[in-house]
């Protein structure tokens, strides 16, 4: 290897935070389980995390010490309750380091954070008297891209069938990077919206969005960014990416399922109309009609998922614990690692950038020609957990010309060892399929 | 291992190299020609499968598609087990083969009845695989049905 002296004065190698890996490791339950007789080696943490100790803890303890309905009791539980969970609130916007933390909106999941958005234009739209952003009909465009999950794909797409809006997206290039070539033609007066992935969930490619929000910003439309795999792996600053939506899931940053985040610029969430209605989103309520509260509760209908809100907030203190930035620096050297051991293995094919810039530690790959439901077969009998299949993403399995891949994604728990027993675990499937 | 039950060598023959692929026109201009192509959402694997019969017997099953090792070889064991059979008896066969794919590895297989079909009674025991297994022998009924021949009972997979 050569060795590069980083000259003084510049950041150098070491100043880069790190942490410890196997101290990380005993935190996670079940990393210390075994799958058919083998090591469990989990590289599907892209799919959903694993949950420390100290989540599963303040979950346990939320429900055996402070149990009760939020905003609604003068009791003390109902007290505990409720600041737990606008404790949480907090400490996501803190972690997002979002302006306000009324600018925090609890959902069930990145999907949900999506359609209250979609939904949103939708019901503006058949009102008159609604703000013009939110406006669509006939000529009014929204722009995605060919990289997206299907939960930011098909949510636009009703959008547009119900409002008579036009579809379009950003294509992607060979190396699985967005092509922005077109932006101009394809960001115009007609948007109203574009919607894009942060980082993609099947490609691991980080988008660059900063020519596209000033493109956004040029023509007066609204940027709604994706980051259901960013925020749990690299520092997301709101202010900094200048998004006017961001969107992400508790489970796959080591918090619960059933919770999820919509932050919107207070001023946007302000002016939205609501999309479901029930308890605790209102004002007043009458037989004839009603008004909605303020911005998050007006887009909160109903009890919340509150223990996952509160463990939420405890993975976003376990996170900052270790810190993002290691975090990020760890999955970069696990990519480097796995983009180079991979090079290694014949026939194998990467989907996505093979250089280990502007990508997350995400890795879709094709084995030869062997079916990836045959791949992540042979590998889960040697306790290997990879993800096979579309990934929720069939337009670019098409844009690739393939139907399916196989994907293996890392976290902060994942170790060089593990990329080690797939690169092992590809060359079985080979002899099994040969 | 537990491996080998799942890919047995019968099932990767039949992969390797399928019996009967390629969809296919009748050869009996009188024949009923239908078929029907499905899709398993979770993978993407597809097939289509055509069936030629003049009511009574099934002349030809014909099919094509892109997946897995146990749904291509899947639709190759269908295609060899039911092709040329009665109607009658080919849905004893799919009943058959249907019973054991739902039946969570406890059902043991009459070779006499499912030939080759036997190697998949090791899937059974793979709850995300069994929907492979299935995938031309549910497209087989569709197009069946399509052609005017018999139906088995409903099963959820």
């Amino acid at each position: 290897m050569t060795s590069i002296v980083i000259p003084a004065g510049m950041p150098q190698y070491d100043d880069v935070p790190r942490f410890d890996v196997a101290r990380v490791r005993a935190d996670f339950p079940i990393l210390g389980r075994e799958v058919n007789g083998h090591p469990l080696v989990y590289l599907d943490s892209a799919n959903t995390s694993h949950k420390p100790r100290q989540v599963l803890d303040v979950l346990d303890e939320h429900y055996a010490r402070h149990n009760a309905n939020v905003s609604r009791s003068v009791h003390t539980l109902g007290t505990e309750a409720t600041e737990a969970y606008e404790g949480a609130r907090a400490k996501i916007a803190a972690f997002i380091n979002a302006p306000s933390t009324d600018e925090v909106v609890f959902t069930k999941n990145s999907t949900e954070a999506i359609n209250i958005v979609a939904y949103a234009f939708s019901n503006a739209s058949l009102r008159p008297d609604a703000d013009p952003r939110f406006r669509l009909g006939p000529g009014d465009e929204v722009v995605i891209s060919e990289m997206e999950h299907h939960s930011n794909i098909v949510p636009w797409q009703l959008l547009c069938e119900r409002t008579g809006a036009t579809l379009r997206w950003f294509p992607v290039t060979d190396q699985g990077r967005l092509d922005e070539s077109g932006l101009e033609d394809l960001v115009t007066e007609r948007t109203k919206i574009v919607s894009l992935v942060h980082m993609s969930n099947i490609l691991g490619t980080v988008n660059a969005t900063s020519r596209i929000t000033a493109r956004v910003r040029e023509v007066g439309a609204l940027l709604l960014l994706d980051c259901s795999q960013s925020v749990p792996h690299l520092p997301i600053d709101v202010v900094d990416l200048d998004a006017d939506y961001i969107v992400f899931t508790g489970h796959k940053m080591c918090g619960p399922t059933g919770i999820g985040v919509l932050w919107g610029r207070g001023e946007l969430l302000a002016a939205m109309p609501p999309v479901f209605g029930g308890g605790s989103m209102i004002e007043t309520v009458t037989m004839a009609r009603s008004t909605f509260a303020a911005p998050p509760a007006r887009f909160e209908a109903g009890t919340p998922p509150i223990a996952e809100a509160v463990a939420l907030g405890a993975a976003v203190d376990y996170l900052t614990g270790i810190g993002m930035q290691a975090i990020q620096w760890h999955e970069k050297e696990l990519t480097a690692y796995a983009l180079d051991a991979f090079g290694s293995v014949p026939d194998l094919r990467i989907f996505g950038p093979t250089v280990p810039v502007g990508r997350g530690g995400t890795i879709s790959f094709a084995l030869g020609d062997v079916h990836p439901h045959d791949v992540g077969q042979v590998l889960d009998s040697l306790g290997v957990q990879v993800r096979v299949g579309h990934h929720c993403a069939k337009p670019v399995c098409s844009r690739f010309g393939v139907p399916a891949m196989t994907r293996a994604s890392f976290y902060l728990y994942t170790t060089t060892e593990e990329i080690d027993a797939l690169v092992a675990g590809l060359e079985q499937v080979r002899k099994v399929f040969d | 291992m537990q491996l080998d039950q799942l890919y047995q060598e019968i099932i990767l023959d039949h992969y390797k190299r399928p019996h009967g692929r390629g969809l296919r026109d009748a050869d009996d201009p009188g024949d009923q020609v239908a078929e029907a192509h499905h899709v398993n959402p979770t993978c993407g694997d597809e097939v289509t499968v055509r069936v030629a019969t003049n009511g009574d017997v099934l002349h030809d099953i014909s099919y094509d598609g892109m997946g897995c090792s146990i749904s291509q070889a899947s639709a190759s064991v269908l295609h060899e087990l039911l092709r040329g059979r009665g109607a009658g008896e080919a849905f004893e066969v799919h009943e058959a083969f249907v019973e054991l794919m739902s039946g969570r590895g406890q059902v043991t297989p009459d070779e006499d009845v499912l030939g080759d079909g036997v190697a998949f009674a090791g899937v059974a025991r793979y709850p995300a695989r069994v929907k492979c297994a299935l995938l031309p022998w549910m497209a087989f009924k569709d197009a069946a049905a399509r052609a005017g021949v018999g139906v088995s009972p409903e099963v959820k997979a």
